[in-house]
């Protein structure tokens, strides 16, 4: 068994990308992800693997970087939390339409504005419905461990390459500061030049003789040549919606009550069902791993089964809108959150689901 | 085996560390931990705590309100976590500096006066690990094997020279330690 060592999500993010091969890493410090900057100086990755690590003069510059290193066919990535990702929209907005691959780990704080660097899940519409502008969608994971946070750089990555679209890493203060055993998967080498003309080969690696120059923009100032883009990426989202769901249920097989979390919320959740189960209440619960996609299809299913769903998130109240909607109306969804850094007891959420379920 | 505890303190009395190496140790006895920091405002003011949960399962919530064992080593912290501790569950504090003492009666209270301990095995460093001494002296969840693997991962190799003293300052807190 591979060898497991202690440490926060945000080093998990750190150490996995070093040993996942990525080229890049450009960003910005901000409480509470600045621990993923702080390990990667700390580790030095450009004596062993070559990896640049660069602290940008702001957010802003962080993405632009990661444009400039994904244009070349390399695996770069940024992280920040809430309000540095805001300032980043802009340039995701841009990867998405030049549809160039890399990595972005958000993990969230309260907001808006400066709001709070306490925990929170309120940058869930931001991430998973735009955030910057026009018709685009970027894959959305949402680890709810320090496992996760390693493994999903991983996933992160081939999901960009696989798809040529940002990869949003929506983690929470809870899981970038907490630290869980974290196992230290098989490591993968940086590309070599031949690798990157193979897997991207519209990556501008320099023009052979053989081929047309590779151009990367997002500007298509004709309008039936930006709606056949539009429709191209469209066609994209359609299959990335059809092929890379990803979701975790825990006892939702038999339940007849589901409660839907993500990210630290999902642990709570989970102990939430442990509680209502030993009190005789069939309740189960299903974490979306992906957020975009989200499990539309299996929450459907499960609504035809069940007599209400729950929608348990720090924030105001916003998965739960995606809930309603695969739901369709064929049974009652439920809200509670909370906000500012708070975060629900187990027992809190139980008498909360009691009182929308007229259960004693 | 499940776990629930909180640390808390003064920044630089070791209260992260402890936590950190606690939960190191446990990995050693192949449990599942989390450790979660106070990273907020609080943290700014002065105090810091850190929640470690121990289990032999699979951990769901990493953040409880109520706490098998609270280990509060200045004022602030014994009057912020007392009421937190579960009925039956345990106090360990340090009572230097305590002008008002723990009390409740339904649970076990133990006293740890760690700066002397520390004082004694002579480096004021080790102050923490007096203190987690105690804790596993009143439970004592870890095999000593296992504490040695624990200290062993968390100190750095050029720092090998200080494994033996922690180890004199865990087992002198585990003498030190008097249930009240």
């Amino acid at each position: 068994m591979a060898e497991k060592i202690l440490m926060k999500g945000n080093e998990a993010i750190a150490i996995s990308a070093i040993r996942n091969g990525a080229d890049g890493y450009f960003g910005y410090p901000i409480t509470p992800q600045s621990e993923v900057m702080e390990t990667l100086m700390k580790e030095r990755p450009w004596l062993t693997t070559g990896m640049v690590v660069l602290q940008a003069e702001s957010e802003t510059s962080s993405i632009n970087m990661v444009y400039g290193g994904a244009c070349c066919g390399k695996k770069v990535m940024t992280s920040s939390s809430s309000p540095g990702i805001s300032l980043m929209c802009e340039g995701i907005s841009y990867l998405a339409g030049a549809e160039l691959p890399c990595v972005v780990v958000n993990c969230q704080r309260g907001g808006p504005g400066l709001g709070t660097i306490q925990a929170s899940q309120s940058d869930y519409n931001q991430c998973v419905k735009g955030g910057g502008h026009g018709d685009y969608n970027a894959i959305v994971l949402a680890p709810a461990s320090a496992q996760d946070m390693y493994d999903h750089v991983d996933l992160g990555f081939d999901l960009a390459f696989k798809y040529r679209t940002p990869v949003i890493i929506l983690a929470d203060g809870i899981i970038g500061q907490m630290m869980e055993k974290v196992e230290l998967r098989e490591e993968k080498p940086r590309m070599t030049a031949e690798q990157i003309r193979e897997i991207a080969p519209w990556a501008t690696t320099g023009k052979p003789k053989d081929r047309q120059y590779n151009v990367i923009t997002s500007l298509a100032m004709e309008s039936d040549v930006h709606e056949k883009f539009n429709q191209k990426l469209g066609a994209k989202y359609a299959q990335i919606r059809e092929n890379e769901v990803r979701y975790e249920t825990y006892m939702a097989d038999d339940a007849e009550y589901i409660f839907v979390a993500f990210g630290c919320s999902s642990r709570i959740c989970e102990a939430v069902v442990d509680i209502l189960r030993e009190e005789g209440i069939k309740a189960g619960l299903l974490r979306p791993v992906t957020l975009f996609p989200f499990p539309t299809v299996k929450l459907a299913e499960l609504s035809e089964k069940v007599k209400s769903m729950m929608s348990i998130e720090l924030n105001m109240g916003q998965m739960v809108d995606d809930v309603r909607l695969a739901v369709n109306g064929k049974c009652p969804v439920g809200f509670y959150g909370r906000q500012g850094g708070n975060i629900f007891t187990p027992e809190e959420i139980v008498a909360e689901f009691k009182k929308f379920n007229n259960l004693k | 085996m499940k776990e629930e505890i909180i640390i808390a303190g003064f920044g630089g009395q070791g209260v992260l560390s402890m936590g950190k190496i606690l939960a190191y140790c446990a990995i050693m006895q192949d449990m599942e931990v989390t450790w979660m920091p106070s990273y907020g405002p609080e943290m700014r003011g002065g105090t810091a705590n850190v929640c470690v949960i121990i289990s032999d399962k699979k951990i769901s919530s990493p953040i409880v309100t109520k706490y098998d064992t609270v280990i509060a080593l200045n004022q602030q912290s014994l009057d912020k976590f007392e009421a937190s501790v579960k009925p039956g569950g345990l106090l360990i504090y340090d009572p230097n500096g305590i002008n008002n003492p723990p009390t409740r009666t339904d649970i076990k209270i133990c006293r740890i006066d760690a700066i002397n301990v520390a004082a004694q095995v002579g480096n004021s460093k080790v102050y923490n690990m007096a203190v987690m001494g105690a804790f596993l002296k009143m439970k004592p969840i870890i095999s000593f094997e296992n504490i040695d693997k624990g200290l062993a991962k968390c100190i750095p190799a050029r720092y090998a020279d200080l494994i033996s003293l922690n180890k004199a300052a865990i087992e002198e807190g585990m003498n030190a330690v008097e249930e009240i």
